[in-house]
C-alpha cells in the first residue's frame, strides 16, 4: 500500500510536466488553430537555454526560471511572426507540417553541436536533498515542480478565462474581424499568445532539466504523449489539459508499478479509447 | 542466323569479361557503418563510428596500394526492421561488403541474419548481446568489442565479492537487457549472491523514478542497471535524487561508455565500478588515437570503446584483404582468413578471433574518479583491476554456438 502512495506521487510528479505542455498547446491551438508539432523542440530549447546561462553567463536556475521563458518565448514570436502567420487559414495539416519541420530542423542543429547524451544541469542548492514521507522518500525539487506548475497552470487558466485580456483573445479567435473593428490590434496579440504558450514550454524546459539530462531528444520523446493528453482532454480545453495532464501522470505511474513494460503504451490505449467514445475529448465541444 | 550469331559472339564475349573479373585482384571495398544516429545511443555509436571507420580506411595504407574503399553510414533508429532493410539494400543494391557497428542488440541479431542469408560480413561493435556468438553465431559474424558475458563478469562478479551480495534489476527490454541480466544473474549466483527481483522498463525512458522506488523498496544491496546510455545516464541521476546511493545502495552501472560519464559529470558519476575494453588514456597509442579522434569529432568527444572497436576490427579486416591478395567479395572467406590470423592493433593489443567468432582480449574494471581526482577534461577513470583476455570471455567450452560442433 505505501508504494502504491509513492507511485501516485510520482505520478502526478510527471502529470505535471504533461500538464505544463499541454496547457500551452490547448492555448495556442485554442487561440491561433495552430497544432505546435514545435512543442517539444521547444521545450527543449528551454532547457538548453537554462544550460547556456548557468555555464556561460553564470546565471543560476532562480533567474534562468524567468529568462528561458522570456527568451524561448520571443523566439517563438519571430516565428509566427515570419512562417506560422502565412499559414492563417489554411487547413491545420499545414501548420502541423511546418511546427513538424521546424521541431525536426531545431533538435538537428542541437543534436549535431550537443550529441545526444545530453548535459549535467544540477538541481540548485536550496532545493536539494528530500524529505522522508513516510512511505517515500519524496526530494524536495520533485515537490516544488508539481507545486510551481500547479501554480502557473491555474495563473494561466485564470488569465484566459477570466481576465478582460483573455475575454479580447478568445473573442479574437471567434471573429477577428469584429473585434479588430473595436481597436484592438488582433495580430499582435496572436502574436503574444504564441510567445505565451512557447514560454509555458519553455517553463517547463527549464523545471526538467535538473530532473533528466538536459538532451536534445528530450522533447520528441515527450510530445507524443503530451499530444495525446490533449486529444484525451479535448483540443484547446485550457482547464480539460490541465486535469487530463496530471491524470495521466497519474495513471502512467500506476502501470510502472503493475505492468512496468505498458507504461509506454498506457496514455495512447486511453486516447484510442476515449476517441471511440468522445471523439472530442473528455471536455471538448463539437462544433 | 544473323542474330543467333550476334547473340552467340555476345555470350562469348560476356563469358570472357566475367571470367577477366573473377581473376583480377578486385581492389575495391564498401564498408557500412550502421548505427544510432540520432537516438539514445548515437553518441556511443553514430557518426563517431563513421569517423573511425574512415580513419581505419586512411590508417590501413590500402588507398595507397591501389585499393579503392569508401564508407557510407545509415541510421537504424534502434528499429531491428529498420535495420535489416538497410543491410538488405546495402547488399542487394549498394554492394556493400561489410556491415560494422550497429549498436543494439536487437538490431544486430536481426543484421547478423541478413548478412549470412548475403554471405556479408558483420564486425559488431555496438551491440553487447552474447547471443551473436553463441545460439545465434554465424560463419559470417566477428563479434569485437565487449558483451553481456563480460560485462557481467567484469563488474557482476566484482561487486558480488565485495559484499553487494543481494541484487535488484532495473533492465531494458529488448534482447540486450534480457541478455545482460540472464549473464549477471548467473556471474552473481555463481560468487554467492542473490537476486532479489528486477523491472523491465521500455527502451529509451526518460523517468525512471517508479522504477527506483520499486528498487528502493527491495532493499537489495546493488541495483544493477541492464541498460545502456541514455536510459544508463537518467537512472543514475535519479538514483542520486531519491537517495538510493545516500540509503546505502550500490547502483551498478553494468554498461557505462566514457559518453555516459561526460553527460552525467563527475559530481554525479564518481564512485561509479565498470567494465569496459577501451579507455582513451591507457598508454601512448590509445592517446594518440584519441586525440586525432576527438580533433575531428564534431562535438569533440573522446572516442568511446565502441568506436575503438569499429576502428581496430576494421584494420583487421584490411590486413586480412591484404592477405587475400583481393577482395573475394565472400564473406565466409574472409571471416575465416580473419579468424586464421592473430590481432594485433595500437587500441586492443594483442588478441585472437575465436571459432566462433568472439575477439578476445582483456578487459578492464574501472572507477569513475571523484571531482578532486580528475586533473583535466576527459580525466574520468581510475583502473581497478585488468581482467585478462582468456577469462573476460565466455570459455569455448562452454559457448553454444553450433560453429563449434564438428
Amino acid at each position: 500500500m505505501q508504494a502504491l502512495y509513492a507511485q501516485l506521487l510520482v505520478g502526478l510528479i510527471n502529470g505535471s510536466f504533461y500538464a505544463l505542455l499541454s496547457l500551452g498547446l490547448a492555448v495556442i491551438f485554442g487561440m491561433l488553430n495552430i497544432i505546435n508539432f514545435a512543442h517539444g523542440a521547444l521545450y527543449m530549447m528551454g532547457a538548453f537555454c537554462a544550460y547556456f546561462l548557468l555555464n556561460l553567463a553564470n546565471i543560476g536556475y532562480w533567474p534562468a526560471l524567468i529568462i528561458a521563458p522570456v527568451a524561448v518565448g520571443i523566439f517563438g514570436m519571430i516565428l509566427e511572426r515570419t512562417l506560422l502567420r502565412w499559414l492563417t487559414g489554411l487547413d491545420h495539416l499545414y501548420g502541423l507540417l511546418l511546427t513538424f519541420g521546424l521541431a525536426l530542423i531545431i533538435q538537428g542543429i542541437f543534436q549535431n553541436y550537443f550529441g545526444s547524451s545530453g548535459l549535467p544541469y544540477s538541481i540548485p542548492d536550496a532545493l536539494k536533498g528530500g524529505a522522508n514521507l513516510g512511505f517515500m522518500y519524496l526530494p524536495i525539487y520533485r515537490g516544488w515542480v508539481v507545486v510551481f506548475s500547479l501554480v502557473v497552470c491555474l495563473l494561466t487558466w485564470y488569465l484566459i478565462e477570466r481576465t478582460r485580456l483573455g475575454a479580447y483573445l478568445r473573442a479574437a479567435t471567434e471573429n477577428p474581424t469584429l473585434v479588430r473593428a473595436f481597436g484592438i490590434n488582433v495580430p499582435r496579440m496572436i502574436t503574444l499568445t504564441y510567445g505565451l504558450g512557447v514560454g509555458l514550454a519553455a517553463l517547463a524546459g527549464v523545471l526538467s532539466a535538473p530532473i533528466n539530462q538536459v538532451r536534445p531528444q528530450m522533447g520528441a520523446d515527450l510530445i507524443i504523449v503530451v499530444f495525446a493528453v490533449v486529444v484525451i482532454g479535448g483540443m484547446g480545453s485550457i482547464m480539460g489539459s490541465i486535469i487530463t495532464g496530471f491524470a495521466l501522470g497519474v495513471i502512467e505511474g500506476l502501470t510502472k508499478y503493475f505492468y512496468p513494460e505498458a507504461s509506454n503504451t498506457v496514455v495512447f490505449v486511453l486516447m484510442v479509447l476515449v476517441l471511440l467514445v468522445k471523439p472530442t475529448g473528455l471536455t471538448g465541444r463539437a462544433n | 542466323m544473323k542474330s543467333r550469331i550476334s547473340a552467340l559472339l555476345l555470350g562469348t564475349v560476356l563469358a570472357f569479361t566475367a571470367a577477366n573479373f573473377a581473376f583480377a585482384q578486385d581492389k575495391t571495398v564498401k564498408v557500412g557503418a550502421l548505427s544510432d544516429q540520432s537516438g539514445l545511443y548515437s553518441d556511443l555509436g553514430g557518426p563517431g563510428s563513421t569517423l573511425a571507420a574512415q580513419m581505419a580506411v586512411e590508417d590501413s595504407g590500402l588507398t595507397g596500394k591501389g585499393w579503392k574503399i569508401d564508407v557510407i553510414s545509415a541510421d537504424h533508429l534502434n528499429k531491428p526492421d529498420v535495420g535489416a532493410n538497410i543491410a538488405r539494400q546495402w547488399f542487394d543494391v549498394d554492394k556493400v561488403d561489410i556491415i560494422v557497428d550497429v549498436p543494439n542488440s536487437g538490431v544486430a541479431l536481426a543484421v547478423s541474419n541478413i548478412v549470412k542469408e548475403k554471405n556479408g560480413i558483420f564486425i559488431d561493435s555496438g551491440a553487447g548481446t552474447s547471443d551473436l556468438t553463441n545460439a545465434q553465431c554465424t560463419p559470417n559474424t566477428i563479434h569485437w568489442t565487449y558483451d553481456t558475458y563480460m560485462l557481467a563478469h567484469g563488474t557482476g562478479s566484482a561487486l558480488t565479492k565485495n559484499g553487494g551480495d543481494t541484487w535488484f534489476f532495473l533492465t531494458a527490454d529488448y534482447a540486450f537487457g534480457a541478455a545482460l541480466e540472464r549473464d549477471t544473474t548467473t556471474a552473481v549466483l555463481a560468487a554467492g549472491g542473490k537476486v532479489l527481483g528486477g523491472i523491465k522498463h521500455p527502451l529509451n525512458t526518460s523517468d525512471f523514478s517508479s522504477f527506483l522506488l520499486q528498487a528502493q523498496a527491495s532493499k537489495a544491496k546493488v541495483v544493477g542497471l541492464a541498460n545502456a546510455g541514455g536510459d544508463t545516464t537518467n537512472a543514475i541521476k535519479q538514483a542520486a535524487e531519491f537517495g538510493l546511493t545516500q540509503g546505502g545502495q550500490k547502483m551498478a552501472a553494468l554498461l557505462l561508455f566514457i559518453s555516459d560519464v561526460h553527460a552525467l559529470g563527475l559530481n554525479t558519476a564518481q564512485g561509479l565500478n565498470f567494465t569496459e575494453t577501451f579507455y582513451w588514456d591507457m598508454n601512448d597509442q590509445t592517446r594518440a588515437f584519441s586525440k586525432r579522434f576527438q580533433e575531428r569529432m564534431k562535438n569533440h568527444t573522446m572516442p568511446t570503446m565502441v568506436h575503438a572497436g569499429v576502428y581496430s576490427s576494421l584494420l583487421h579486416y584490411f590486413k586480412a584483404l591484404e592477405a587475400l591478395g583481393g577482395n573475394p567479395h565472400d564473406g565466409a572467406k574472409v571471416v575465416a582468413k580473419m579468424k586464421e590470423m592473430p590481432t594485433d592493433d595500437p587500441l586492443f593489443g594483442k588478441g585472437s578471433i575465436e571459432p566462433n567468432g568472439r575477439k578476445i582480449h582483456p578487459a578492464y574494471l574501472f572507477e569513475v574518479k571523484t571531482p578532486s581526482e580528475s586533473k583535466g577534461p576527459w580525466d574520468y577513470y581510475k583502473l581497478l583491476a585488468t581482467i585478462p583476455a582468456d577469462e573476460a570471455f565466455t570459455p569455448l567450452d562452454k559457448s553454444t554456438c553450433s560453429l563449434l560442433k564438428k
